[in-house]
């Protein structure tokens, strides 16, 4: 592991580098920010000026507050819905193929049936019956997007329960558990891995399509998306404002993405 | 007379990049090979037979590459061409047949259909003509119903017919040099044989010559003019076949010569009214419930600290029917008893004390340990699961397990397999059934899979571990030579049924049944001349 790392070309640095940044940022907001997140501090759609240094918003609210908040919202939201995705995908994945059979055959239908309905028609639906909670936001992007994980997972899954090694922990004796997490999941983990990455990427992109569209986090809660939306009138004026959300947005994707690209290299185990 | 050889390598240094800088695998070999010749290459894994039998057309596999020395092929040197000099003399002056047809076949076409390409692509014959070639090919090479088979794709015939129409295929355009990357080791005695004449007659007929590269010494010597022995990318020592058979001179050259000495001490016959320790009796079974059977009444017994093997082609049902008797395939009748007490059909059904009596080491020790798992995790598990050893004591019994295997604790205890060489793979293999405290051990093929001198090494501490830790041995295995090593007693198998079974001495001598005298009499022997002998004898017969 630790050669991977020394190799590690300069694309995942720079991904690295951009999710550490802004994990500190998410993590010290009140800190850094020079307002908090949801006072109106002055004069509605302000240029840049020194005291607000990104001007402010339809409102009147501190445009660089929000965004640095913003990343709190987004983030966390991300993070929690993908680890959600993958902890029901992954264990539903390695059930299905461990057991196989009928167990397989009557999860994977259902996952099936979920996967035949659009991702944002399916979202947009359950949220207007659901209501528009952070919580129910991060539930139902879970759900819909552990559809995902699980067919990835137990395509791998598949591969590694046919080993020799598996077979000879099942007439061992050995429980179901101990087949699927410490047999199964350690082999498919790489691939996993790759994946939660591109995963978190489209659950993000996702959460501010939603926002978008005013399903997603609810004012005056600040996210990225919201803030494009709230904004985008501003571009007509020649104001770049809008934008930094969104560029915001667009880098933390291309950062994860450099990361998943060396990861899938490195699993593929080629040599440059 | 003297004549130009038609193939000439001289001083040729092949190397690999990787990450420690280059690493030299071919180290300075020469050869000359006229036409019509045949030479053996013969060595253990990792000696660089491929890679200079890939090096003679000129070709490198990635990664690596020509370092020094010359490979000149009718007066071409390969190692300088030009990428579309050497692809215009692959496949229509120099031909290459690998070690495994069904891999390199493309399945999405017909076998004709690929015949055909390089003829057609290269020569720009018409392919009609060429598919008439084809027919007669197949012909040559004794394939069943020549006129069709072209037509079938790849999964439609067997390994041995797949075989021999790669070899088809590498005659196709009458090239100067074929090379033989092992053709025959993924084969049964029985289809090799067939296999190894029809590329006999084919060579000789076109007056090709050929590199033959194989770890068989028997192969190489029916088939060889000339041997080369290989190791660590370096000539160990060149003569004639036969010279090279009687009278080798190189110490490494003796030992591959006597590997095949090995002998375990025989046993006195068990008391016929003792209980067998496990019995099959008139087991049935079948894979899906509208199958056909793939054993048909087997039955044989196994007696305490007895090895028995049990030998047969590919689907005869060797490991079948110890897959019933591990219970990883239900048997649909009959049944298996441990120590005269019958076993439920189905693993899920056994208890732990049943389960952990019976013990499996497998063929591919790739896939039977865990790459995630240290081996100290790989053979602690049985230790922990069955006799419920913690901490230190656990530690301490992981350790005297690995020194049981000849492995030094201190090095391998924290190692993952992947760390490991085939031969340390599957006694770690061997350990964990070990761990297990067993009393009968089931070995599917443990040593097919790896060179003679380690496979003998793993037969050797079979033994050792049999009378050390007094084991039953239930010993699958398509190799005669291992049977007539360890074997106590033998069951011979064919489509599922069992042909004949009794202790080795009485099964190994004749009068035998006629099935069991193909199987024995089709294994090579060392004597140049004995293809010769059992072909005619086959034609008289």
């Amino acid at each position: 592991m630790t050669r991977h790392l020394r190799k590690m070309p300069l694309t995942a640095l720079f991904g690295f580098a951009v999710i550490f940044t802004y994990a500190c940022v998410a993590i010290f907001a009140p800190l850094i920010a020079p307002y908090p997140e949801t006072a109106i501090v002055g004069p509605e759609y302000m240029p840049w000026s020194d005291e607000f240094l990104l001007g402010t918003d339809s409102l009147g609210r501190d445009m660089l507050s929000r965004l640095i908040y913003a990343a709190r919202n987004t983030l966390g939201i991300a993070i929690a819905t993908t680890l959600i995705a993958f902890i029901l995908g992954c264990s539903a994945a390695l059930f299905a193929a461990t057991m196989q059979g009928w167990v397989d055959q009557v999860i994977s239908r259902i996952v099936d049936v979920m996967m035949s309905i659009p991702t944002l028609i399916t979202s947009l639906l359950l949220l207007t019956i659901f209501g528009t909670s952070v919580l129910n936001l991060i539930l139902i992007i879970a759900l819909l997007y552990s559809t995902v994980v699980f067919r990835i997972a137990r395509a791998v899954a598949m591969g590694i329960v046919v080993m020799d090694y598996v077979e000879a922990a099942r007439i061992r004796g050995e429980g179901m558990f101990w087949i699927m997490f410490r047999e199964v999941l350690p082999n498919a983990a790489t691939p996993l891995v790759a994946e939660f990455g591109l995963r978190f990427t489209f659950v993000f992109l996702t959460v501010s399509a939603l926002s978008f569209l005013g399903l997603g986090v609810q004012p005056p809660l600040a996210d990225w998306g919201a803030m494009v939306r709230e904004n985008a009138s501003l571009i007509t004026f020649g104001d770049l404002t809008p934008l930094l959300p969104a560029g915001a947005i667009a880098l933390l994707t291309l950062a994860v993405n450099f990361i998943v690209d060396w990861m899938l290299h490195v699993a593929s185990g080629l040599k440059d | 007379m003297t004549q130009t050889p038609l193939l000439t390598i001289t001083d040729l240094v092949i190397q690999a990049q990787s990450d420690d800088g280059p690493k030299t695998l071919i180290d300075g070999l020469s050869l000359a090979l006229n036409k019509g010749e045949v030479l053996g290459l013969i060595g253990e894994s990792g000696a660089g037979k491929s890679t200079f039998g890939l090096g003679a057309m000129g070709f490198t596999r990635d990664g690596c590459g020509f370092a020094s020395g010359s490979v000149i092929f009718d007066g071409i040197e390969l190692t300088q061409a030009s990428p579309k000099v050497r692809r215009g003399l692959r496949s229509t002056r120099i031909a290459y047949v690998a070690q495994s047809a069904a891999a390199s076949f493309n399945p999405a076409y017909s076998l004709i259909r690929q015949y055909s390409e390089f003829p057609v692509l290269a020569e720009g014959r018409d392919r009609s003509a060429v598919e008439a070639d084809a027919v007669e090919a197949y012909r040559r090479m004794h394939l069943p119903n020549p006129e069709d088979i072209g037509f079938r794709y790849p999964h439609q015939v067997s390994g041995g017919q797949l075989q021999r129409a790669m070899t088809a295929m590498a005659m196709a355009c009458k090239p100067d040099l074929i090379i033989f990357d092992e053709p025959t080791t993924a084969l049964d005695v029985t289809t090799q044989i067939e296999v190894l004449e029809a590329i006999r007659e084919a060579v000789r007929e076109f007056n090709t010559a050929a590199i033959y590269i194989t770890h068989d010494l028997a192969v190489v010597s029916q088939m060889a003019d000339r041997i080369m022995v290989l190791r660590h990318g370096n000539l160990v020592e060149e003569a004639p076949t036969a010279k090279m058979m009687s009278d080798p001179q190189e110490e490494y050259t003796k030992s591959l010569w006597a590997v095949r000495s090995f002998k375990a001490p025989a046993k006195p016959l068990p008391d016929a009214a003792s209980t067998p320790l496990v019995s099959l009796k008139n087991v049935t079974a079948r894979y899906g419930p509208a199958g056909p059977d793939v054993l048909q009444n087997v039955s044989f017994d196994l007696h305490k600290g007895r090895t028995m093997a049990i030998v047969g082609e590919s689907g005869s049902g060797k490991t079948t029917s110890a897959r019933c008797a591990m219970g990883l395939l239900p048997r649909s009748a009959g049944d298996v008893l441990l120590d005269g007490v019958s076993l439920p059909p189905d693993y899920h059904k056994r208890n732990k004390t049943q389960l952990q009596q019976l013990q499996i080491i497998y063929q591919m020790a790739d896939t039977a340990l865990n790459p995630k798992q240290k081996i100290s995790d790989i053979i602690g598990r049985p230790v922990t699961f069955y006799t419920g050893l913690r901490g230190r004591a656990r530690t301490e019994r992981v350790r005297d397990l690995l020194s049981a295997i000849d492995l030094d604790p201190n090095v391998y205890f924290d190692r993952y397999p992947g760390e490991l060489s085939g031969g340390q793979k599957q006694r770690i293999g061997i350990a964990r059934a070990l761990a297990a405290e067993p009393r009968v051990v089931i070995c599917d093929e443990v040593t097919s899979a790896l060179d003679q001198l380690v496979a003998e090494g793993i037969l050797r501490l079979l033994v050792k571990l049999q009378q050390d830790f007094d084991l039953s041995y239930l010993f699958i295995t398509h190799d005669i030579a291992t049977v007539e090593s360890i074997a106590d007693d033998v069951v011979v198998m064919q489509k599922g049924k069992v042909v004949e079974a009794g202790p080795k001495d009485q099964i190994m001598a004749p009068p035998h049944a006629p099935y069991t005298e193909l199987l024995l009499s089709s294994v090579p022997e060392m004597d140049p001349g004995w293809l010769d002998r059992v072909v005619q004898k086959r034609a008289l017969g």
